[in-house]
């Protein structure tokens, strides 16, 4: 085309330009999310069936056919449920007064019955007799009572000198396992309600570990010393061959220079074993037709005690702890959200890929605000935000509802404590639940931006976050165990609803709730993801056109 | 893939009408078959979604059959067969995301109209679609179950899935073998179709994919959560892939859930119900 006319000057407005600070970026993309009636239907949506299919599987689980509904041991201090089982060579005191002994021996064996199990099994067994946990040491209780009051200080298979009181307080002392040219010099002293553990490596210097204050202790306690070892769980899983073979273990331990002061009584010693298995016990903790339990009386000195030279030598089976259910109702109940999750993961990718579709728009708010990176970010605050209020509201609803549910199935208070939406539990799921909705929802607008259509954004990101979680129950447990490590499915472990502590070693079974990272660090994972795909998706962005 | 063919036609001059659709001026399913072979064909996520969905069913599988290790048969309940198609249920995905795709990027691009002017007859349209489809699963579905199934049978034996140790080595002589991966082959078809059936009755690619996913990938999760042993059956037996994998079980075949030609048959189920909606919603209502 030919013209003669010249070039003409381009139009300015006479208008001033306007802001285009990050607010009002952040503003323009709220008003393009909150303008589109099916995703402000989305949203309720996700909010709404978060919560009841979450209150639907709560209302479904039922007590009958699930061990560990109920409370197979005893009730401790705090109403909370304790494996309180161990052999216990004690005597009264009364008033104050102190203990003090040096452990020279700790061992342990697993005793199989004959026939129990094949040969070449129970061989590979014996190396795991001394377990981590196996404990031994000198405690102070309230009465002989299973779930009474108590301070302990304690040298332990794997973890050094320990102070323990009241099943779920644990305090480090000086570390290394107890032996005739190494022993563990102990000493737990009594001052009214206050219980005081030290440890010694050569039975002079003395290091104070911790305090103990047990309010309301008796003037006449039960004190001694103590061995208890708790169970070994071997755990398959891989194809609907969940198995979970439970072995009990002895552990034994050797006491040498035992010395009192205070008003001990002149009368010797009694052993004892506190908290004998009862077949409910068994059965609860077991569970399985493979499950294992040492037969009272099959072994020497259970429940008794041998002296030579002034050695007292003992050993007991069991543990002295926060008992720790292998099921997780809540926790499994809350798999609910995921109906919830998936609509969040759609409005994420939605919330870019409709603008590239609509090819007009994108261009339109690029040319509004030219920097890529900016605009990506805006859109990660705003569909971030929105999605979390989402989680937040179907969470909370779906915390406070399906507990009550389960107590209302009977599942008892003691091993599934009703918590407050605002303890430090509440919190965790409800809160991390929502962060789990805004991240996903970021994940999955990051991978449209990248890949730019919605069926495959979604698909990508469902695929990211669900698929690990079913192959985790699938797959044998080191490969589940990595898959809920690296895979965006870790972050459902802010989902625990079980109370996991260090002290006690659990089964940990993803088909049963369990994850093997800690929930906070499992969300991090999670964010990682999060994090890498919006800088990767803000760089092929800023090189593309639109 | 490259719209080659249809320069080679331009290039042959003037188009003379066919003789079978002339007379009725209708086109036939023949010619609605070979346009939606066409559209399906000459689009280049076609080719991607389905090379996704095998090399994925191929990977997994083959992971699954070399991480899967098992001492004897009376100590471990694994299906030899089971394990070395783990990838089915990952390959699907993609196959469903293509499924969906072929008819709701129609109504976003507004093809949707073309294509119903040319083939005014709503269930010739679906039925070619489903055609088309189905036999691109199927094709797809013959290379990556045959695949994994060769490789499985050459990994598994090194875990332990011998016949010394009372398995059943997993070669497609065996009837139960043979039923799992013709099965399989199957299982990829029915969910095309489910994925189809869905896609047009939601006619939106996001919503569709999501609603497809979630009936297909949660429901087993719930299955597998709940503790409630007689819901946990009524999920195993309903649930579209759950069902629909029983076709792989070749152990304990009793002890399952559902039987597996049962199982696939609840798939069958929901693809009829899903292409039956698709197909309500298609005839009914203004594309």
């Amino acid at each position: 085309m030919i013209t003669t006319t010249p070039t003409p000057t381009p139009y300015r407005s006479a208008q001033r330009p306007g802001p285009d600070g990050f607010a009002q970026l952040l503003r323009a993309e709220w008003t393009k999310f909150r303008t589109v009636r099916a995703w402000a239907v989305g949203l309720v949506a996700a909010a709404v069936l978060a919560a009841l299919a979450t209150i639907a599987l709560a209302g479904a689980a039922s007590d009958k056919g699930n061990p560990g509904a109920q409370n197979p041991g005893a009730v401790g201090p705090g109403g909370e449920a304790v494996t309180d089982q161990f052999t216990f060579v004690h005597q009264a005191l009364a008033g104050n007064g102190s203990i003090t002994a040096a452990l020279t021996s700790l061992t342990g064996t697993v005793p199989i019955p004959p026939g129990a199990m094949p040969q070449a099994a129970v061989r590979a067994l014996q190396s795991e007799g001394l377990r981590p946990w196996s404990k031994a040491g000198l405690i102070i209780r309230a009465s002989l009572k299973p779930g009474s009051a108590y301070a302990a200080v304690m040298a332990t298979g794997a973890h050094g000198v320990r102070m323990q009181y009241d099943y779920t307080h644990d305090i480090a002392g000086q570390a290394g396992t107890p032996s005739a040219a190494a022993p563990a010099w102990l000493r737990l002293s009594r001052s009214g309600d206050t219980i005081t553990g030290y440890d010694s490596a050569d039975g002079t210097h003395w290091t104070k570990i911790g305090t103990a204050t047990l309010a309301g202790l008796p003037s006449t306690v039960q004190a001694g010393l103590f061995v208890t070892s708790p169970d070994l769980f071997l755990t398959s899983q891989g194809f609907a061959s969940n198995n979970g073979v439970q072995v009990s273990t002895l552990a034994t331990a050797k006491f040498n220079d035992i010395s009192r002061h205070g008003a001990w009584p002149a009368a010797g010693w009694t052993g004892s074993t506190i908290g004998e298995p009862t077949t409910a016990l068994q059965k609860a903790l077991c569970g399985h037709p493979d499950c294992i339990k040492l037969a009272p009386g099959s072994v020497p000195n259970l429940g008794g005690f041998g002296v030579s030279g002034g050695a007292y030598t003992f050993s007991g089976t069991g543990d002295i702890a926060p008992y720790v259910p292998v099921l997780d109702p809540l926790g499994l109940s809350f798999k609910g959200t995921l109906v919830g999750l998936i609509a969040v993961i759609a409005l994420g990718a939605l919330f870019i890929t409709t603008e590239f579709r609509r090819g007009m728009m994108i261009r339109t708010t690029f040319a509004a605000s030219p920097r890529r990176g900016r605009v990506l970010v805006a859109k990660a605050l705003v569909i971030g935000a929105v999605t979390f209020v989402a989680g937040l509201i179907g969470a909370a609803v779906a915390f406070e509802v399906a507990q009550s549910k389960l107590s209302a199935n009977g599942w008892v208070k003691s091993v599934f404590p009703i918590d407050s939406l605002f303890s430090a539990h509440g919190l965790t799921m409800v809160i991390g639940t929502a962060g789990v909705f805004a991240l996903a929802a970021v994940l999955a607008m990051a991978v449209g931006a990248l890949i730019r259509r919605s069926a495959g954004a979604i698909a990508a990101v469902i695929g990211l976050i669900v698929v690990p979680l079913i192959l985790a129950t699938l797959m044998p447990m080191t490969i589940a165990d990595w898959l809920l490590r690296l895979t965006p499915a870790a972050a459902f472990s802010v989902q625990q609803g079980t109370q996991y502590y260090p002290q006690v070693s659990h089964v940990c079974l993803p088909y049963n709730g369990c994850y093997p990272l800690s929930p906070w660090n499992g969300f991090t994972v999670l964010a990682v993801w999060a994090v890498l795909a919006v800088a990767g998706a803000i760089y092929v962005v800023r090189r593309r056109d639109t | 893939m490259t719209a080659m063919p249809e320069t080679t036609v331009a290039a042959r001059g003037p188009v003379t009408p066919r003789s079978d659709s002339a007379g009725a001026g209708l086109p036939g399913l023949r010619d609605a078959v070979h346009a939606e072979w066409t559209k399906f064909r000459t689009v280049s996520s076609t080719g991607w979604l389905l090379l996704t969905s095998v090399v994925v069913t191929i990977g997994a599988s083959v992971i699954a059959s070399s991480v899967v290790k098992c001492g004897s048969a009376a100590s471990c309940s694994a299906d030899p067969t089971k394990v070395g198609l783990t990838g089915v249920a990952l390959g699907q995905i993609a196959l469903a995301v293509l499924a969906a795709l072929f008819v709701t990027s129609e109504y976003s691009t507004g093809m949707i109209r073309i294509s119903l002017t040319a083939v005014p007859l709503r269930t010739t349209m679906l039925a070619a679609k489903a055609i088309v489809l189905t036999s691109a699963a199927l094709v797809a579905g013959v290379a990556s179950v045959l695949a994994s199934v060769l490789i499985g049978g050459l990994l598994e034996p090194g875990n332990g899935f011998t016949a010394a140790n009372g398995f059943r080595p997993m070669t497609l002589t065996h009837g139960a073998v043979l039923r799992a991966a013709g099965g399989s082959v199957l299982y990829f078809g029915l969910i095309a179709l489910f994925s189809l059936g869905l896609a047009t009755a939601l006619r939106d690619s996001g919503l569709a994919i999501t609603v497809v996913l979630g009936l297909l990938l949660v429901l087993p999760i719930f299955g597998n959560m709940i503790l409630n042993p007689h819901w946990e059956r009524r999920f195993q037996r309903y649930s579209p892939m759950d069902a629909g994998l029983a076709i792989q079980v070749t152990r304990n075949i009793g002890k399952q859930p559902i039987g597996p030609w049962e199982g696939l048959g609840v798939l069958g189920l929901w693809a009829a119900a899903a292409m039956l909606a698709g197909w309500f919603v298609l005839r009914f209502r203004d594309a």
